[in-house]
């Protein structure tokens, strides 16, 4: 955004107090994700930055908490990773199934009580943690399915799906309704039509909703905490407790794997959503 | 022309009216089909918990099944004279039961909040009642301390009898129903949820405000540079975003420590001294610096997507008008971006409002909020009926807001990302 060339004095000042201030901002945001990296590579057990480090002296620098988090005796983060990995990959799946047919229905302009339905759906979305936590919780208890993986999955399901309907209703809006009405007048089946027509277009809504849903599974903790015994401890139950009793620096290497982790779902969301708008570009 | 229009008909002789109304039927009944299992779903294991905190907040049976044996006693005494032998053995034997099984704290936490100078009775009973001897119980309660002679605890007791009640909520504002069975505040020195409500409010105005004035000058950025640029800065939205809340939280405790990175900073520059270093966590400014980073992603979104639909001309438009660049700015774009501010406003204080895991990790004791409170009465008093009395007060207010939001912004029109 260059400023043209007759631009007064006192307003090239004002503008770069502007972008000054948005540096800043830009700082604030990205700047503490960054801490975690070299302190994960620490050979002390501080959380500080020791002089060695400072001074960028390779012998400050370890695996030392890497190999901590892998091989460590007594180490919870591995039965944490398969279980937090299987609960979201489940979640996802039941999530995107629900979701999607979900969205598909709210899509048709048949549908009656939109609005309430729209906001029955996404309530889990709104209704503050704690609170989901408290009625889910009270709900698995009766059931008897608290402290299992399949109460933690329903109730993932249940927070993972409004990102789902919501992804999903957006690439639906811009969708070209007559390609499926082509489809059934060449004789096609609804649910063919479905699987070869409508899904792959809809396809990039869909992951990007399955994203959403597993990252919310995969991080998340309120509804855990009430309802996870010690057989289904997870991730962000590790963390939770490690960040509460004592800051270890292993806790930092789980936390370097997991923003890895979100960066390769961030890529992953951004170029499906460039071809969602592509594919809407086209069929517009 | 016969007064009789003459009706289209379909191939098969139906009239087209009717076969129009039933193919909207059966396309009606069919999107509706779709939308039922996940509604279903909802219904049984959300929904209809939440409707169910309703009856556990009103549920007032904890008291009534400590004392079983007292309250049955009680239904026939009018509450104008002291008790009669009777009750006061049947609860010398329920108190004893209690005392046995190591129950009797309880019943002195909640009794004493029913009437204020219980707790300290009860517990001397506890101790005098193992000496107690067979029969005359009344006189021997009665000796242990003068209070149990006076009628206004007695009558403390049967106000607890019955097994609903509202009771909780007015624990939730500080209130309590006092012996004439009228509502009043509690004494000034225990008012402890008023306190924690103003702050859940102070802490979500203010962190809402901050995300605010952060995010409109770089979601301004980020809609006006060119496509390359923005998309690279747009990751610096997007990754923290995207990335582990309690990853996010743990940067801040590393940096807000004493010895933290922050502080290093602020004895580098020359603000403050070496040794005396301000405690930035475990308080309220930890919630807020960590709050207002966690929660600016979901502002400066859709900022963006509203500025975004901005044309660039209006303003030049402005400017060549005669404007300028803080007139044409303040006129013309400001109003523009309104659905967006309140969009993303209402989203932040919503989201706010109930946080949890943030504050009770970075917030110390001044610095939580009441999701904390329900969190804590929920696993470490159990007193569920009180924490679901909270939640949905808590509840309450959030769905009024959604409520707002809905009708400005539209629920479907919410974007991600």
């Amino acid at each position: 955004m260059a400023l043209p060339k007759y631009t007064e004095p006192h307003y090239r000042i004002w503008h770069y107090i502007y972008l000054f201030l948005c540096g800043c901002v830009f700082f604030f945001l990205i700047a503490p994700l960054f801490v975690i990296f070299p302190l994960s590579f620490n050979t002390e057990e501080f959380l500080v930055f020791t002089e060695g480090m400072k001074r960028l002296d390779p012998d400050a620098f370890s695996l030392r908490w890497y190999k901590d988090m892998i091989y460590g005796t007594k180490n919870p983060w591995g039965l944490a990773a398969k279980n937090s990995f299987f609960i979201a990959i489940f979640a996802t799946i039941g999530s995107v199934i629900l979701g999607t047919v979900a969205a598909l229905g709210l899509s048709s302009r048949h549908m009656p009580y939109k609005g309430i339905i729209m906001a029955t759906l996404i309530s889990p979305m709104i209704v503050p943690l704690i609170i989901s936590g408290v009625a889910i919780f009270f709900f698995m208890a009766k059931v008897g399915l608290a402290a299992t993986h399949i109460g933690i999955i329903l109730a993932h399901i249940i927070l993972g799906t409004p990102f789902v309907v919501i992804t999903v209703t957006a690439t639906l809006s811009g969708f070209d309704h007559s390609v499926t009405r082509a489809a059934s007048s060449l004789g096609s089946d609804p649910v063919n039509t479905f699987m070869k027509i409508t899904l792959p277009l809809i396809l990039p809504g869909v992951i990007s909703g399955g994203l959403f849903a597993f990252v919310t599974s995969f991080d998340e903790v309120v509804i855990v905490l009430f309802l996870a015994g010690l057989d289904n401890t997870t991730i962000p139950i590790q963390m939770w407790t490690g960040l509460r009793e004592q800051l270890s620096p292993t806790i930092l290497s789980v936390a370097t794997c997991l923003i890895v982790l979100s960066t390769l779902i961030l890529v992953a969301a951004e170029l499906l959503r460039r071809r969602s708008e592509r594919i809407r570009g086209i069929s517009r | 022309m016969s007064s009789e229009t003459q009706k289209i008909l379909t191939t098969d002789g139906i009239p087209l009216e009717v076969s129009l109304k039933k193919t909207e039927k059966k396309n009606k009944i069919k999107a509706f089909l779709l939308v039922c299992p996940l509604l279903f779903f909802l219904l049984l294991a959300y929904i209809s918990p939440i409707v169910g905190m309703l009856f556990t907040s009103v549920d007032d049976r904890m008291v009534t099944n400590m004392l079983p044996k007292t309250f049955k006693a009680m239904e026939d005494w009018d509450g104008k004279d002291l008790p009669s032998e009777k009750i006061f053995e049947a609860f010398y034997k329920d108190y004893k039961i209690l005392v046995d099984e190591n129950r009797h704290g309880k019943l002195a936490t909640q009794m004493n909040y029913e009437k204020n100078g219980f707790k300290s009775i009860l517990k001397k009973l506890a101790r005098k009642q193992k000496k107690f001897e067979e029969g005359n119980y009344k006189e021997q309660i009665m000796s242990v301390h003068k209070r149990w002679g006076q009628v206004d605890y007695w009558r403390a007791i049967k106000r607890r009898a019955p097994s609903y009640s509202y009771i909780k909520y007015l624990k939730g504002v500080d209130m309590y129903q006092n012996e004439e069975g009228s509502i009043v505040q509690v004494p000034e020195d225990r008012r402890i949820y008023k306190i924690l409500w103003l702050r859940t409010l102070e802490i979500a105005f203010f962190v809402t405000l901050f995300c605010f004035l952060m995010a409109y000058p770089i979601a301004h950025l980020l809609a006006t540079l060119p496509m390359k640029y923005s998309n690279l800065l747009m990751i610096c939205v997007l990754l923290p975003f995207w990335t582990s809340l309690l990853v996010r939280t743990a940067s801040w405790m590393i940096l807000l420590q004493q010895q933290g990175l922050v502080n290093d900073f602020l004895v580098w520059i020359g603000i403050v001294a070496d040794d005396h270093r301000p405690v930035m966590m475990y308080n309220k400014i930890g919630t807020y610096i960590a709050m207002t980073q966690i929660l600016l992603p979901f502002m400066v979104l859709p900022l963006y997507s509203v500025m975004k639909t901005i044309s660039p001309s209006l303003m030049r438009a402005g400017k060549s008008l005669g404007g300028t660049p803080f007139v044409a700015f303040w006129k013309i774009y400001f109003p523009l971006t309104i659905p967006g501010i309140g969009a993303g406003c209402l989203l932040v204080f919503i989201l706010a409002i109930g946080y949890y895991i943030t504050p009770e990790l970075v917030g110390g004791a001044s610095g939580t909020l009441i999701s904390n409170q329900i969190a804590y009465h929920m696993k470490h008093t159990l007193d569920w009926s009180f924490a679901s009395a909270m939640g949905l007060m808590l509840l309450t207010g959030v769905l009024a807001i959604y409520w707002v939001y809905n009708k400005l912004v539209g629920i479907d029109n919410i974007k991600l990302g």
